[in-house]
């Protein structure tokens, strides 16, 4: 027994030229075709397509919204507000969305009657995460550094230049239902 | 086969009589030349759209016309939601907000029941914003007119 395990060893140890050329070259390739693969299905999993595969209703909302349809043409997709773009924390996000993914299997939101009962919980989620990373899906577009206030409205100049440059609020907290319809509200803070 | 050929010319021949049909109904309700607010456009036609009126971002609002004019909008109101679950509007324009806000309070008639009753909150009926007042427009009369605002206006 104890010989078996020795040359085993032996071969392990001193494998062929060509052995080791090969387990390289496969290791290389494989790794390769595995990167390249993750990386599009993190992509084609943040398309617009994708998304409305399920929350089409959702996606719908956006439409009239001026992160749809603006006089400049630049808009937002699902993906550019709800998916960090940082790369660490969107494979955090793309986990948890695996529980999703089961909510979607068992029909959690699978009517609108059903969506519109969890809009608050849902909105909430999103709020709450927005406001744990300082609205940062925001600030990848609107930076806070190089906003004019000399060409914002006297009242989001004195919102911006106190308290969101405090740090004592951020983005989300006065914008909320930016491109989606709103829950209920009664009871949130700044809302009557 | 002929069966197929008998309905199929059926089919045809219904289709060409319901079309000569429909022409002949669309003209009996032409606009006999007479020219109203949306032209001399045929009934049936579609006339050239308006141009789009800008909405006047954050200007003075216009003076009321005459007593009791709900004040026009002096802002953008895009995306406002005004619903059963929530009213925009009111998160700043509401008796609790205002003050912060620093934009003019609703006045105290919307709290008035039909009767003219006083309200613990805003009435159903006066919820509704944008039912009674709209964003100002720098708009030209849709018709010429010579109406003139009471003197205690003017």
């Amino acid at each position: 027994m104890f010989n078996f395990l020795k040359r085993f060893w032996q071969r392990l140890s001193t494998p062929s030229k060509a052995g080791v050329g090969f387990v390289l070259a496969l290791g290389f390739v494989g790794g390769i075709m595995f990167w390249g693969a993750f990386n599009m299905g993190m992509e084609a999993t943040n398309t617009e397509e994708f998304c409305s595969g399920c929350h089409a209703p959702i996606v719908e909302e956006i439409q009239s919204t001026i992160h749809y349809s603006n006089r400049s043409g630049v808009r937002a997709i699902c993906s550019d507000c709800h998916v960090p773009h940082d790369w660490t924390d969107k494979l955090i996000r793309k986990v948890q969305a695996s529980k999703e993914v089961f909510a979607h299997l068992i029909g959690t939101i699978d009517t609108p009657a059903k969506f519109e009962a969890r809009r608050g919980h849902l909105a909430a989620r999103e709020w709450d995460r927005l406001k744990n990373n300082n609205s940062q899906e925001c600030r990848n577009c609107h930076e806070f550094e190089y906003m004019d206030f000399t060409v914002q409205r006297s009242r989001s100049q004195a919102q911006h230049s106190t308290a969101l440059a405090d740090g004592e609020k951020t983005c989300v907290d006065c914008h909320k239902g930016i491109a989606h319809q709103l829950p209920d509200m009664s009871g949130i803070e700044g809302w009557q | 086969m002929k069966n197929i050929i008998k309905s199929c010319i059926f089919i045809l021949a219904t289709a060409l009589v319901s079309q000569t049909y429909a022409d002949d109904e669309m003209t009996g309700y032409s606009n006999g030349g007479v020219e109203s607010l949306r032209g001399s456009t045929e009934l049936y036609e579609v006339s050239d759209p308006a141009m789009m009126k800008n909405h006047q971002a954050d200007r003075k609002p216009y003076e009321p016309q005459f007593v009791f004019q709900p004040p026009l909008i002096p802002h953008q109101v895009r995306n406002y939601e005004v619903d059963s679950k929530v009213n925009k509007c009111l998160s700043c324009h509401s008796f609790k907000n205002a003050r912060d806000s620093g934009a003019p309070r609703i006045s105290v008639t919307h709290f008035e029941s039909r009767e003219g009753l006083a309200l613990a909150d805003v009435s159903p009926r006066r919820y509704f914003c944008l039912q009674c007042h709209v964003p100002q427009v720098d708009a030209d009369p849709l018709v010429e007119n010579d109406f003139e605002k009471v003197e205690s206006l003017q």
